[in-house]
């Protein structure tokens, strides 16, 4: 697992993320290029208790988190952003006792939204078990929230 | 499905009361999904909870949360209204978010748009304070189980 600013960053956001922790959310690892977060598996979100398969609003909680933490990985200083939109393609059920990564990424930043794309898997990242497209807007830094949450995450705000 | 779900479907929908049905899964139990019947229609309520909290300094739900309620809202109804013997299962989910999701009850109502016999389309529209001011809209696309020709 590599140490660096940004992972620290996305690190000290996910703590702050109360329903995150309740999932058991943890960044796996974080750079310039995107990141990826762990959802561990636990009974408790299963949604059929008959297979045992975790429900895909877990998936879409990971992949949500995964899209917009994303944004640090770009955005030399942090700026709160609100999900625009997400889509997830489902390609195939997850496997029961295996924990989920999601890999996001950012593939294009304009002065208003943030593109983000990605997928999550479990053994295979060769074999996604869906794909991600979300797009969040940019609140810049002058927005409630940011201050205190700046702080939190100890971004580059000056 | 083992018998013993079909039939605690069969009598929630007899009764109206659905408690018994989502206390089966435990992804519902978690971000606390409750259903109930007002005369044809169904409707979702997601209490207001501090586990399901993201932003922790607005306060706003979780994204993710709004999502997973709306995808439960949209499987349960078409399970509960198609009556078919399966649990569909989601293809893909688009949702669109409007407003932030506050600190309070979340409400949810579906539309099926469209069953064919393989794939259905299911509409749904979340809120809080009044139903014309949505904080989230989504679709999502479930593949049914065929049901056997008679």
């Amino acid at each position: 697992m590599t140490s660096n600013p940004i992972f620290e960053r996305a690190t000290r956001f996910l703590s702050a993320l109360r329903h995150c922790q309740v999932l058991g959310l943890r960044v796996h690892s974080a750079s310039d290029d995107g990141l990826t977060i762990t959802l561990p598996y636990s009974p408790q979100i299963v949604g059929n208790p008959q297979t045992g398969v975790i429900h895909g609003g877990a998936i879409t909680s990971l992949m949500d988190t995964a899209c917009g933490m994303a944004t640090l990985c770009v955005l030399p200083e942090f700026e709160v952003c609100p999900t625009l939109d997400l889509r997830i393609d489902y390609m195939h059920p997850a496997e029961p006792h295996k924990e989920v990564h999601g890999f996001a990424q950012c593939y294009r930043v304009t002065t208003d939204v943030i593109f983000t794309r990605g997928f999550a898997y479990q053994d295979d990242p060769q074999k996604p078990i869906a794909h991600v497209v979300g797009t969040f807007m940019r609140m810049g830094k002058a927005v409630k929230g940011t201050k205190g949450f700046a702080g939190v995450i100890g971004g580059a705000t000056k | 499905m083992t018998d013993n779900f079909k039939e605690q479907l069969q009598q929630a929908h007899e009764r109206g009361d659905y408690a018994s049905l989502l206390q089966l899964i435990p992804y519902a139990k978690l971000i606390g999904v409750e259903c109930s019947r007002l005369g044809d229609e169904l409707l979702f309520r997601l209490p207001a909870n501090k586990d399901n909290i993201g932003n922790p300094l607005l306060p706003a739900i979780h994204g993710g949360v709004i999502a997973g309620f709306m995808e439960l809202a949209a499987a349960l109804h078409l399970l509960i209204f198609t009556g078919s013997p399966g649990v569909p299962k989601i293809i893909d989910f688009s949702l669109d978010y409007l407003r932030a999701g506050q600190f309070r009850d979340t409400y949810a109502k579906c539309q099926v748009c469209r069953q064919g016999r393989r794939v259905a389309n299911v509409a749904v529209t979340a809120w809080q304070s009044t139903q014309s001011e949505p904080i989230a809209t989504a679709r999502a696309h479930f593949k049914i189980e065929e049901t056997p020709s008679p």
